[in-house]
């Protein structure tokens, strides 16, 4: 098992290295497509050519793409010195460079910023986890009545919604008509009770949405475990109903629920751009697409690398909970 | 297959020469899987009605140019004396319904909701079409692969499709979708911007449907009849083919019916992050994009792409429930 940990952890670290490189190497031929330079992007347009030069030195963006992708990873584990002669600037690690825009280091402006999907994310996965799988396990063992149709068509609804269409409707609803919550994000530092208001309508509009997937998807393989000769075999012996569900086919239900939760959660904690746009959240998701648009490759590469970064270690985490809970699967 | 089917009758392994004994065989006809599948989906109305809606929706985009030729107006036609030039708003209540304009007529330009809908479908259903067989080609070969041969193969797959899974996809394909040239391999910038589309949610598609046949694949190579075919000497071309898939037959098809909705989801999302089609050719995400300034005075500009979208993926949902059912081996 620790030889397993140890040999995923190696792996996490080599698959963050090909995610990063990946990232460098594209976003590195963008200011080649469009023609537009990375040291203009830094000193503005009206600098003159002396400045831009300097710039550029300054930043090590006159070397080579190899040289500058190890010039960025030393910075991540080793920090990072820019400099231009007299002028030094220190970034301690981990240094994921300065961005073009606001020349703020990237990595203290992702720390600000990754507040809010935290938020978002943990609220809304509690939510949607027990309720969809709830509902699912409940369909599943009252199959073809009332209840069930009731809830699977609210479910296959709710799948069915674009996610921005459903939090505009509720916004338009429930902010702005009624007035039952705001339509702002507080930080928890600054007052819980507003930041948990704020974020009512986002984790509602998030959980009904994956709420939806997790009760049609439990809901099935639940009923297909129930068609299983071992669950056949375990009432025979005698088990109580409960104990045939609850050990036995809720085990093999909750695999694959485990593996979109991994996927899912780590995608929302590294950006969650569509909900950040729709209710004007200000997270990662948000601070990416500003950051394409305005080409600042280092903090596009900084998002790009947390997200990539919270997906990778929510997968390890759910395979290895693959043998906790599914007893079939061999670990190595 | 092994997996007991409920033929009646002769097996349906003795086809081949069914043919020619046609007329002898009717009587004592032994149904296939298929005509099985095809009899419980004809019981099915509720997934009928979806499929009903899905082929309604697939004529109406090819027919596109035909319908707002009888009941529209050229869909870039702009209308400016539906338009009240002070607030840039339609006249008239909801969003500027009327007998000439169904479905009322766009803020600003006064262009026809109904044609650019009917547009908007195109582009939407040849994206998600396309982009769901990219997924599911590369998602049940490499996932099948992964999950029997196990081991090195495993380990390589495992970790492409981590990586792929790992990259945050939706800032990927908007970073990726803003340096794409507005012409390509003779194609025209809507062209592209397809092409594009098809590429990113393909391919970013395939290892979800990949995961889910490796896992399912991981459990059923531990399975007796898996024993018995290899015992009894079967290759590994005829385990994978004959004896796994018809297994995994059941979740690919529910992934694949569910990827197509899912698509049509995805790019609505990247339109209305304004990584979609460029206007004026109207996109669904597009327009809800649009409508996020406007939706406190016009919401009907709001509702209709959101129920256009909504529609269409839940018509594709209930036929590929439908559809899963019907297929259900287990079921009856």
């Amino acid at each position: 098992m620790l030889v397993y940990v140890f040999r995923r952890l190696v792996n996490v670290v080599f698959m963050l290295l090909v995610v990063a490189a990946v990232t460098f190497g594209i976003f590195f031929m963008v200011p080649k497509l469009t023609g537009s330079d990375p040291a203009l992007l830094y000193v503005g347009k009206i600098a003159d050519k002396a400045a831009v030069e300097g710039i550029r030195h300054k930043m090590g963006l006159d070397k080579s793409i190899i040289e500058q992708f190890w010039l960025f990873l030393k910075g991540i584990f080793v920090g990072r010195d820019f400099n231009a002669g007299v002028d030094v600037t220190h970034c301690s690690a981990p240094c994921l460079g300065y961005s073009f825009k606001t020349e703020r280091e990237v990595w203290p402006l992702l720390l600000d910023r990754v507040g809010v999907d935290f938020s978002l994310a943990v609220g809304a996965s509690i939510l949607w986890v027990v309720l969809g799988t709830g509902t699912g396990v409940v369909s599943a063992l009252r199959r073809g009545t009332l209840l069930d149709r009731i809830t699977m068509t609210g479910a296959l609804a709710g799948v069915s919604l674009p996610m921005y269409f459903t939090g505009l409707v509720a916004l338009a609803v429930f902010a702005n008509n009624l007035g039952w919550f705001p339509n702002n994000y507080t930080d928890f530092a600054d007052d819980p009770l507003l930041w948990f208001e704020g974020l009512v309508l986002p984790w509602i509009t998030l959980a009904f949405l994956f709420a939806a997937t997790y009760a049609r998807l439990s809901r099935a393989t639940l009923l297909d475990v129930l068609g299983e000769d071992y669950i056949r075999t375990a009432r025979a012996k005698g088990l109580a109903e409960p104990v045939v569900i609850g050990k036995h086919a809720m085990r093999s239900t909750l695999t694959p629920i485990l593996t979109i939760f991994g996927m899912d959660l780590g995608g929302l904690l590294g950006g969650a751009v569509l909900t950040e746009k729709t209710f004007n959240l200000r997270g990662l998701g948000y601070e990416a697409v500003t950051s394409i648009a305005s080409s600042d490759l280092p903090v596009i590469m900084g998002v790009t690398l947390f997200a990539a970064f919270f997906i990778i270690m929510a997968n390890l985490l759910v395979d290895m909970l693959y043998a906790v809970v599914d007893p079939r699967v061999r670990l190595g | 297959m092994t997996t007991p089917t409920e033929t009646t009758g002769p097996a349906a392994g003795a086809e081949p020469e069914a043919n020619s004994a046609a007329a002898v065989a009717k009587k004592i006809e032994g149904r296939s899987p298929g005509r099985i599948a095809w009899d419980r989906l004809k019981r099915d109305k509720v997934a009928l009605a979806g499929g009903a809606v899905v082929i309604l929706l697939i004529l109406a985009a090819i027919f596109a140019p035909v319908l707002t030729a009888l009941f529209g107006h050229p869909v870039d036609q702009p209308h400016p004396d539906q338009i009240n030039p002070d607030l840039g708003l339609p006249k008239g209540s909801f969003g500027g319904i009327n007998s000439d304009f169904l479905l009322g007529v766009d803020p600003t330009f006064g262009r026809d909701v109904f044609s650019r809908i009917l547009y908007g479908a195109r582009i939407s259903l040849l994206v998600a079409f396309l982009a769901a067989t990219v997924s599911v080609l590369i998602g049940v070969v490499m996932g099948i692969m992964a999950g029997y041969f196990g081991g090195w193969v495993d380990s390589v797959i495992s970790r492409v499709m981590d990586v792929l899974l790992a990259f945050p996809q939706l800032l990927f394909s908007i970073a990726l979708v803003s340096v794409m040239p507005n012409s390509l391999l003779g194609l025209n910038d809507t062209g592209v911007r397809v092409l594009v589309l098809v590429v990113v949610i393909g391919f970013f598609g395939w290892p979800y449907i990949g995961r889910i046949v490796r896992g399912q694949a991981l459990s059923l190579r531990e399975r007796e009849f898996v024993d018995a075919a290899r015992s009894l000497g079967a290759g590994k071309a005829h385990i994978l083919f004959r004896e796994l898939l018809p297994n995994l037959v059941a979740p690919i098809l529910v992934y694949a019916t569910l990827i197509i909705p899912t698509n049509i989801l995805n790019e609505a999302a990247l339109s209305f992050l304004g990584a979609g089609v460029r206007p004026p050719t109207p996109s669904w995400g597009q327009m809800l994009s649009d409508a996020v300034a406007i939706y406190q005075s016009d919401p009907t500009y709001m509702v209709v792409p959101g129920l256009a979208i909504f529609i269409t993926v839940l018509a594709f949902n209930l036929f590929g429930d439908g559809l899963r059912d019907a297929l259900d081996p287990k079921g009856n």
